[in-house]
């Protein structure tokens, strides 16, 4: 059991956890993420550090409430344990002095991001960071990201706070402005990616996006996180989650996502989960399909 | 008792199993057991022949008329501690031991067909000494008389062969602790093997046993990533480390489609279903497609289990599509058998070419190509060439691939130093020793996929060389310290 030190609510639907992983917050680099199982009978899914502590042996987890599994984590409090943690798990790419970097993060991407661009900065970096969320009350950690960053530009959907509109909106001005980044690295929804992508793409910018695959081990043992990168098959967990997002083919990681749309509605509606146990327990054999 | 020539006539005792048609459709473990009465009999065919040519067989060489001769007496008990002088997993090799190709397969019956049922008796003592009796820990031979409590000894992998080395170090007195990645221990006996053929409930029993021999079990902890090699010799003071990471990287098919919606590895089924019980979905919250048409690709053992597993879960019909023919199907002879009876189709000599997907980006259909077998190539198979212009197409919506696995690269990717062949496993000398001096290695992650017996005999023979060399070594300095203290 890993313990829950501290618990607070980031925005709606998006809380911090400080978890106690001494293992893991020893070892824990930017980009690296933890497989996570908040109970026995829970399902094991990712999450990416948010930042840790090594000497305290705390991890931080910002986690957005989607579904049955984030929904459970929602309901933790301080004082609560999750069940497992392991990790700390993917490639965490060398951070080196290259000049500026344009970090884009979107909704709960932000997070993930934050411990990346600050590895940037230490490094020597001019950093710029573009962070943006569909209204004001949604955009998570801006003071954390003002203060490792050269510039913060903001945007929201509906135009509560900075730009209205898209953060690759944003990044496109900045860019036609003349700033030229020897990267960009965006992590967020798909959809937010691929419009980075299309940005930087025509520009010849190296871009590096984190992928969100479904994974089950997070280990490289299963293969249920595999992405096509340039053609070629990689496992997002051992290989990434960070690839060259020039190559990926965000159609197919977008398919795949959906993979279990129906049994994920099914999980997450309290009732409808309910009659289903039930009817589970009658039954041999389960008779529900996906 | 019936002599020589009259026991030749008695035929070979079948276990009992459940009818096929049901147990198609629940996960209950297909064969049922020996009765007593049953396992008496059987043992009574044996002949106890003296140069016992189905020890030889076995590779951890079990005193197989030695236990049998005990169950004719009525003494299961004494017959299970006599398997465990050599095996110390009788209950789960009893049951998924290759005997056909193993021991079963030098008995002097077998030319007539009817080998003794070894494994099947093997599972019976230990089930009845599971249920009966205590396990009565059977002695280790030790390589020197020093005190070996305080000495700390990790174990990583708790599949059969970290299990096994993790046992017989505990009992010669070691501090022993396993880490696993995963949050179960067990290998592939826990998130591959499943129920029907192998019940949870007993890798359970054998784990608590480990327990209860002092085994501290850490999961969560994929070494490598968790914690280096290295930090637990120098930080954490494991004076000897025992590395049994298994063969957990899946093959894929490499053709088009093989990323279709609906497409899986083996081991991503499996481990959905067995480790992570999709199979109680919703009540444990990890889903699982369950699919009309199910194509598993493979013939070997984690083949027959996922195709068997599809069944089970509700798919109207499932078939096995394989490049050869089904003389060189790898898998356990009883269990091509059982998948058959379970009304599992057999597409042969069929070798996919590419997945079709429909626009909504799931699986509709395989598209495979007819195979003839041409001359034997490396492994002394013959080698499947495909047919021109024979292509057919499987209408699927559900795709498995179970091609096979490669070493489980965690650990060495992240371990400098340690020396690697040229298909990733780790290179080690006959007891098990690496090219680091503190570290042993045995089971799947040396000798590629192979079996539970041929890990678990890796184990023991891994956990005694790391015994002598405790021995000469922490122990020998310990011993040092204390004479020097008298004098
Ligand atoms: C490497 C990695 C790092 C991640 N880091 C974070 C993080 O720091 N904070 C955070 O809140 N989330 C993170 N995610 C996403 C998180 O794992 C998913 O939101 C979570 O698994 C959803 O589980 P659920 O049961 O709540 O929802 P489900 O019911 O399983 O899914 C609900 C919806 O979310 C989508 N979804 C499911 N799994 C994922 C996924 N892995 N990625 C994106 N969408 C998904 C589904 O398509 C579905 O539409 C990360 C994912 C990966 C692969
Ligand atoms: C579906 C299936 C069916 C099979 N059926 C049979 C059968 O009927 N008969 C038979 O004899 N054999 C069978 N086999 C093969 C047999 O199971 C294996 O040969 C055997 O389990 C190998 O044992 P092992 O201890 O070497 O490795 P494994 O059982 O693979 O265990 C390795 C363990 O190490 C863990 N691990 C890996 N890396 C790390 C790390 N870095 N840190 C910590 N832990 C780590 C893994 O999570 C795993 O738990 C089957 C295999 C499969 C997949
Ligand atoms: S361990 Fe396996 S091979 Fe050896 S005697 Fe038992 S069943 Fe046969
Ligand atoms: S070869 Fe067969 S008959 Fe002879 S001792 Fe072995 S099991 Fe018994
Ligand atoms: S999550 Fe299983 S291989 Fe990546």
């Amino acid at each position: 059991m890993f313990p829950i030190l501290a618990a607070r609510l980031l925005a709606p639907g998006i809380h911090e956890f400080v978890v106690q992983a001494p293992r893991v917050a020893r070892k824990a680099r930017p980009g690296h993420f933890v497989v996570i199982r908040v109970d026995e009978k829970g399902e094991r899914i990712p999450l990416t550090l948010a930042d840790w502590d090594a000497e305290a042996g705390t991890i931080t987890l910002v986690v957005q409430e989607v579904g049955y599994s984030t929904r459970l984590m929602g309901q933790l409090a301080a004082g609560d344990a999750l069940q497992d943690v392991l990790g700390p798990l993917g490639t965490a790419p060398p951070i080196e002095k290259v000049g500026t970097i344009i970090g884009v993060g979107g909704g709960v991407g932000v997070a993930p991001l934050y411990p990346r661009i600050r590895g940037y900065k230490q490094a020597g970096n001019r950093v710029v960071a573009i962070a943006g969320a569909r209204s004001r009350d949604l955009l998570i950690m801006v003071d954390r990201l003002r203060e490792c960053s050269d510039e913060l530009h903001l945007a929201t959907d509906d135009g509560s706070v900075g730009h209205h509109g898209f953060v690759s909106q944003v990044l496109e001005k900045l860019l036609d402005s003349g700033v030229r980044p020897a990267e960009v690295l965006a992590i967020g929804p798909v959809p937010m990616m691929r419009a980075v992508v299309e940005v930087t793409r025509p520009r010849g910018i190296p871009t590096t996006v984190s992928l969100n695959a479904l994974m089950v081990d997070g280990t490289g043992m299963c293969g249920g996180c595999r992405v096509s990168v340039g053609g070629v098959t990689r496992f997002t967990c051992v290989d990434g989650p960070e690839f060259d997002g020039l190559q990926v083919d965000f159609a197919e990681l977008q398919q795949r996502l959906q993979q279990y749309r129906s049994q994920e509605k099914l999980a997450a509606d309290p009732a409808q989960r309910k009659e289903a146990c039930r009817c589970l327990e009658q039954l041999t054999a389960p008779s529900f399909r996906g | 008792m019936p002599g020589a020539a009259d026991r030749a006539k008695l035929p070979r005792v079948e276990m009992p199993k459940q009818d096929p048609r049901q147990r198609a459709r629940n996960f209950s473990e297909v064969a049922l057991g020996f009765t007593p009465e049953l396992a008496q009999t059987e043992a009574g065919r044996c002949l106890n022949c003296r140069n016992h040519p189905c020890v030889d067989g076995c590779p951890v060489n079990v005193p197989i008329p030695e236990f049998i001769a005990l169950i004719v007496q009525g003494d299961f008990l004494g017959a299970a501690q006599k398997i465990k002088e050599k095996n110390s997993l009788p209950a789960i090799c009893g049951r998924v031991c290759p005997q056909e190709s193993q021991c079963e397969a030098r008995c002097v019956w077998g030319k007539k067909g009817k080998p003794i049922a070894i494994g099947g008796l093997e599972r019976f003592v230990a089930d009845w000494e599971r249920e009966h009796a205590p396990q009565a820990p059977p002695s280790v031979p030790a390589a020197c008389e020093s005190p070996r409590r305080g000495v700390r000894v990790a174990v990583v992998g708790s599949g059969p062969a970290g299990l096994t080395a993790a046992a017989d170090l505990a009992r010669l007195g070691y501090s022993v602790t396993v880490f696993e990645t995963l949050h179960a221990p067990g290998g592939v006996l826990r998130y591959g093997i499943p129920e029907f053929r192998l019940p949870k409930g007993i890798l359970d029993h054998e784990i608590e046993y480990l327990k209860s021999l002092g085994v501290a079990i850490e999961t969560d902890v994929a070494v490598g990533l968790t914690v280096g090699l290295d930090e637990l010799h120098h930080r954490e003071g494991y004076q000897a480390i025992f590395v049994g990471t298994g063969a957990g990287l899946p093959s894929l098919l490499n053709i088009p489609g093989e990323n279709a919606n609906g497409v899986y590895s083996a081991n991503e089924y499996l481990t959905r279903v067995n480790l992570m019980k999709a199979y109680r979905f919703p009540e444990y919250a990890t889903p699982v497609r369950i699919g009309h048409k199910v194509a598993v690709v493979g013939a070997g053992n984690v083949a027959m289990d996922a195709a068997r597993t599809a069944l089970r879960l509700g798919a109207d019909d499932v078939c096995i599509v394989y490049r050869r023919s089904r003389q060189e199907m790898p898998a356990r002879h009883e269990e091509i058998v059982n998948a058959e009876e379970e009304g599992i189709r057999f597409h042969l000599l069929s070798n996919p070419v590419r997945i079709l997907a429909g626009s909504d980006g799931w699986v509709q259909g395989m598209v495979c190509q007819r195979m003839e077998l041409g001359e034997p190539d490396a492994s002394g198979r013959r080698r499947p060439v495909p047919v021109p212009g024979s292509e057919f197409t499987l209408d699927v919506d559900l795709v498995i691939v179970a091609i096979g696995q490669g070493p489980n690269p965690i650990l060495t990717r992240h371990t400098p130093g340690l020396q690697l062949d040229r298909h990733g496993c780790i290179v080690t000398d006959a007891d098990g020793r690496t090219s680091l001096p503190y570290v042993w290695a045995g089971g799947d992650i040396v000798t590629g996929a192979a079996t539970v017996i041929a890990a678990m005999g890796a184990g023991k023979r891994a956990a005694r060389a790391m015994d002598a060399y405790l021995c000469s070594t922490v122990l020998a300095g310990q011993r040092a310290g204390v004479s020097e203290g008298r004098g």
